[in-house]
């Protein structure tokens, strides 16, 4: 229980469901993610491998058809998915905020940037006038010239990089313990990308927050957080600090990721490198290990039992029954 | 085609809405078509001494200042919705065809001179427009139908140009023509096909609002000849004798809110079966 | 947005322009005497005389119709024979009564339309939900003269609530508004329904999207993104749906005006067909068309104002 003091958020064992036509969709089985405070920690994974699912149950934001299965949510201790409404939404904003993928869709097309950022505020009690003026002064921290102006101005009057300097300074105007990050460079060309990286770096510094950052971009997270939990077809397969999983991978999912194209690591790509094969059918998911059908290690063992977390060195470990040779 | 019907009409039996509609809808083209035998009396006999009787075992629904057969008559007014109705919504819906494809499919300037043509024909207020060309033209069916057909048919072009449009630029339309597919073929083909989804719920929708076009026209004197018995008719002589006899306004209104009910819920019905993009989520 | 205007309003004239010409061609094009079409049998000789010479009856067809827009634009349209004063007086002594019906019947449809359908879209899939669905295809399916020879025969002959007859005394304010209720709220009653729909629709379209999850994710409280945030951008197609149903409306208004006995455009278009007196009639049918393609395009560019999207892309 020591952990929990020190870690912002804790998601343990989270077990999250769908109601299809087909059946219960099991999107998250018993992921489990720490994130320290004041540590930046990547999440990675191809599409559908349950990253928006995630951010949908860390703000109780699930669409109706979703069931929270099993597991807690913890943010500085206090289980987020058995708080009331009315505490949630004391918690939304202030204590956990999120930047967006899209900021052309994430902000509001019809309201200007002043009365968004005016929105957030409605809890504090202090004048239109104040509001206004952090705004504006959130708004010149992350580098957009001329703020005040900026307060009148629409999304779409906006470039796509100075639209996500936008969000991000919402994210960040009520200094949350906790900031997510949905995939905010996908939209963004590579020079963009990096100057979104540092000012998230920079963010992170000055009001100490913790950062739980989610991508496709193995280059990005190399470059930006501190851990890595490597995420697949619904589940957490690896977790620890970033160079050691980059320099010697503990999962043949994580390994291929890598191995695929090491040199492009720095580059920016659409989508993680291709994998033969295909994300199972997660209404009915395979016994044993759920990576086995892809995986040129596989033998008679990971038919059989789910692996077990494999603790490879302090602080990091791998869901595969051959973790230690996949890391020798 | 006749799977593709099959389902069709497999899937709006299962939706309840759907089943009112059609039953709404049969029973007043039964009694329509068999006016004359449902009939308890001659629609145009006076019972002189029975004049606006209130709805009894007798006469159902009551009878009218010249003490005539209220039932009798609407039945009769079916009759006329119906035929007025049909045939305005074939004729206006066969032009708006034949404009809509060739405004889809012509050039650039023929497309923007027929949507200013539809936008004109729209910017005529329906019933305003009928009451200015009624009192050109002898007073009649052919009138109702010629006014209704004016003012409708622009809707029937725009829906058949957007959809046309839409599929010109498809990627197998493209294909089907880079195999050196006929016109006529693409037309017959394809186009037609796709753009009669969209087609038959307007037209759905649009019969209830002819029909009351009908009645509205033979409301204020300038639809059917006098003494025919249009609801409208009926309406009429409703409205002339209220303090007399609320009955001829009550079931003269009745056959018009039920047809315009069955046809709208049909045309929702099938707007959910032939194009969920644009269902309602009821 | 500027050069949008002026695309539109451009468009607005030349539908207007060309609407009315054909109308009038059509008119004096038709087969037989035009002074005995127009005016009817009860016209004199003299009337008959003084049309024909007005009119310039003896012109080409095209420098009839150019004529017929100088006098327009003039401020003359046409002299009512048969009472001896001009139509330009007859038409707008009528025209602030069917104004005021119409946007009678605006108010009714906007504030009910747009309440049914907040709250249905806010508490989807719930008894209210179902009932308001229910009800706005009711109102919807009601032909609008039969709503007013409902109410009329309920709220007016049989409980005696309202008025039925008249549009009220001159410079009495709340006799007029009585006697608008029950016109108004026939006009209207249909709108409510398709107002609700559509309503109810784009919200439920709206709250999918993404920016209103950010606003959830940041903690306001749902009450206020819904009648706020979603509300704003639904209301657009619903003002955009009404200004487009003015011209249903101005046909529905004929009816409620002959219902309820009312001055007004609808009654002065339906005496004047009765009495053969054309030249009103035409007169009429400019100001109607000309006021319903003025709040169409009224509406298109406050649809364009509201929403900063437009002004950008147009």
């Amino acid at each position: 229980m020591m952990d929990t003091q020190t870690d912002t958020l804790a998601v343990r064992d989270l077990s999250v469901s769908f109601d299809t036509r087909a059946g219960a969709l099991q999107a998250l089985r018993k992921v489990s993610i720490k994130v320290p405070a004041g540590e930046i920690v990547g999440v990675v994974g191809e599409s559908g491998c349950g990253k928006s699912t995630l951010i949908g149950a860390l703000l109780s934001l699930l669409s109706e058809n979703a069931r929270v299965v099993g597991g807690e949510v913890l943010l500085d201790g206090e289980d987020v998915l058995r708080a009331t409404p009315r505490r949630l939404q004391a918690m939304r904003g202030r204590e956990m905020s999120v930047v967006f993928q899209d900021p052309m869709t994430s902000l509001n097309p019809v309201l200007s940037v002043g009365r968004q950022m005016r929105d957030i505020q409605y809890r504090e009690r202090i004048s239109d006038a104040e509001k206004s003026r952090r705004a504006a002064a959130m708004l010149g921290r992350v580098g957009l010239p001329d703020p005040e102006a900026k307060l009148h101005a629409y999304p779409h009057e906006l470039s796509g990089g100075m639209r996500q300097r936008v969000a991000i300074a919402m994210a960040a105007l009520m200094e949350p313990k906790l900031l997510i990050a949905d995939e905010p460079t996908t939209a963004l060309d590579a020079t963009l990308e990096v100057q979104i990286i540092e000012l998230l770096k920079e963010i992170q510094r000055e009001i100490g927050c913790a950062i739980l950052f989610i991508s496709h971009h193995l280059g990005v997270i190399a470059e930006l957080c501190d851990r890595m939990v490597v995420m697949y077809a619904g589940e957490a397969v690896e977790e620890g600090p970033v160079e050691e999983v980059f320099q010697r991978p503990a999962h043949p999912y994580t390994a291929k990721l890598i191995e695929c194209d090491p040199g492009r690591l720095h580059e920016r790509v659409e989508a993680l490198p291709a994998i033969p094969g295909s994300l199972p059918d997660l209404t009915d998911p395979p016994a044993g290990c759920i990576f086995r059908d892809r995986c040129h290690m596989a033998t008679e063992i990971c038919a059989r039992e789910a692996p077990p977390r494999v603790a490879v060195t302090p602080g990091r470990w791998s869901a595969c029954h051959h973790a230690k040779a996949v890391s020798a | 085609m006749s799977g593709f019907r099959h389902t069709l009409i497999g899937r709006l039996a299962r939706d309840p809405l759907a089943v009112m509609a059609i039953v709404i809808i049969a029973a007043l083209v039964v009694m329509a078509v068999f006016a004359d035998l449902i009939a308890p009396y001659d629609y145009t006999a006076m019972h002189m001494t029975d004049r606006f009787a209130p709805p009894s075992a007798e006469f159902w629904l009551g009878t009218d200042n010249l003490g005539r057969d209220t039932f009798s008559r609407l039945l009769q007014g079916g009759r006329i919705a119906l035929t007025v109705g049909l045939t305005a919504v074939v004729i206006s819906g066969l032009i708006g065809l034949v404009l809509g494809m060739i405004a889809g499919f012509g050039p650039r300037w023929l497309d923007n001179a027929l949507l200013f043509f539809f936008d004109t024909l729209r910017a005529y207020p329906t019933i305003i427009l009928a009451l200015a060309l009624a009192a050109l033209m002898p007073r009649g069916l052919t009138t109702v139908i010629v006014v209704v057909v004016i003012t409708s048919f622009a809707e029937y072009g725009r829906v058949v140009r957007t959809q046309t449009l839409s599929l010109k630029h498809s990627e197998f339309i493209l294909a089907e023509r880079a195999m050196g597919a006929s016109f006529g073929r693409i037309v017959f083909h394809h186009i037609l096909p796709n753009v009669l989804g969209p087609f038959f719920i307007l037209a759905a929708m649009n019969l209830p609002v002819v029909i009351t076009i009908e009645a509205g026209m033979s409301f204020l004197g300038v639809g059917v000849p006098p003494g025919t018995p249009s609801w409208g008719s009926t309406l009429k002589d409703g409205f002339d004798h209220i303090r007399q006899t609320p009955w001829l306004i009550l079931s003269g209104g009745l056959p018009l809110i039920l047809v315009t009910l069955g046809f709208t819920f049909l045309g929702e019905a099938l707007r959910d079966q032939l194009d969920p993009r644009l269902r309602s989520g009821r | 947005m500027i050069q949008y205007t002026l695309q539109r309003v451009a468009l607005a004239l030349g539908i207007v322009f060309v609407a009315i010409s054909a109308l009038y061609g059509v008119m004096i094009a038709l087969p037989g005497d035009p002074t005995s079409v127009l005016l009817g049998p009860r016209a004199t000789p003299e009337m008959r005389a003084l049309f024909r010479e007005q009119m310039g009856l003896d012109d080409p067809l095209v420098v009839q119709i150019l004529n017929f827009w100088g006098r327009v634009l003039s401020g003359d349209l046409g002299t009512d024979f048969f009472r001896n004063r001009s139509v330009a007086t007859a038409v707008m002594n009528a025209l602030p009564h069917t104004v005021a019906l119409v946007f009678g019947a605006i108010f009714w449809s906007a504030t009910l339309g747009i309440l049914l359908g907040a709250f249905s879209a806010d508490r989807r899939n719930s008894l209210l939900d179902r009932v308001t669905g229910v009800i706005s295809v009711a109102f919807i399916a009601a032909p609008s003269f039969v709503v007013a020879l409902y109410s009329l025969l309920l709220f007016a002959v049989t409980l005696r609530w309202f008025p039925s007859i008249g549009a009220g005394e001159p410079g009495d304010l709340l006799s007029r508004i009585q006697h608008l209720v029950l016109p108004s709220l026939a006009i209207g009653l249909a709108w409510v329904g398709y107002v609700a729909r559509i309503v109810r629709a784009s919200m439920l379209e709206a709250m999918g999207e993404s920016y209103i999850r950010t606003a959830r994710a940041f903690g306001l409280p749902r009450r206020r993104v819904v009648y706020n945030y979603a509300l704003r951008v639904a209301i657009l197609p619903a003002v955009q749906v009404l200004g487009v149903g003015i011209g249903g409306m101005l046909s529905s208004a004929v009816f409620a005006e002959i219902v309820f006995s009312r001055p007004g455009i609808g009654t002065l278009i339906y005496t004047s067909v009765s009495d053969r007196n054309y030249p009103v009639v035409m007169g009429a049918m400019l100001v109607a068309i000309g006021f319903f393609v003025t709040c169409a395009l009224i509406a298109d560019l406050i649809n364009a104002a509201l929403d900063p999207r437009h002004r950008k892309t147009q």
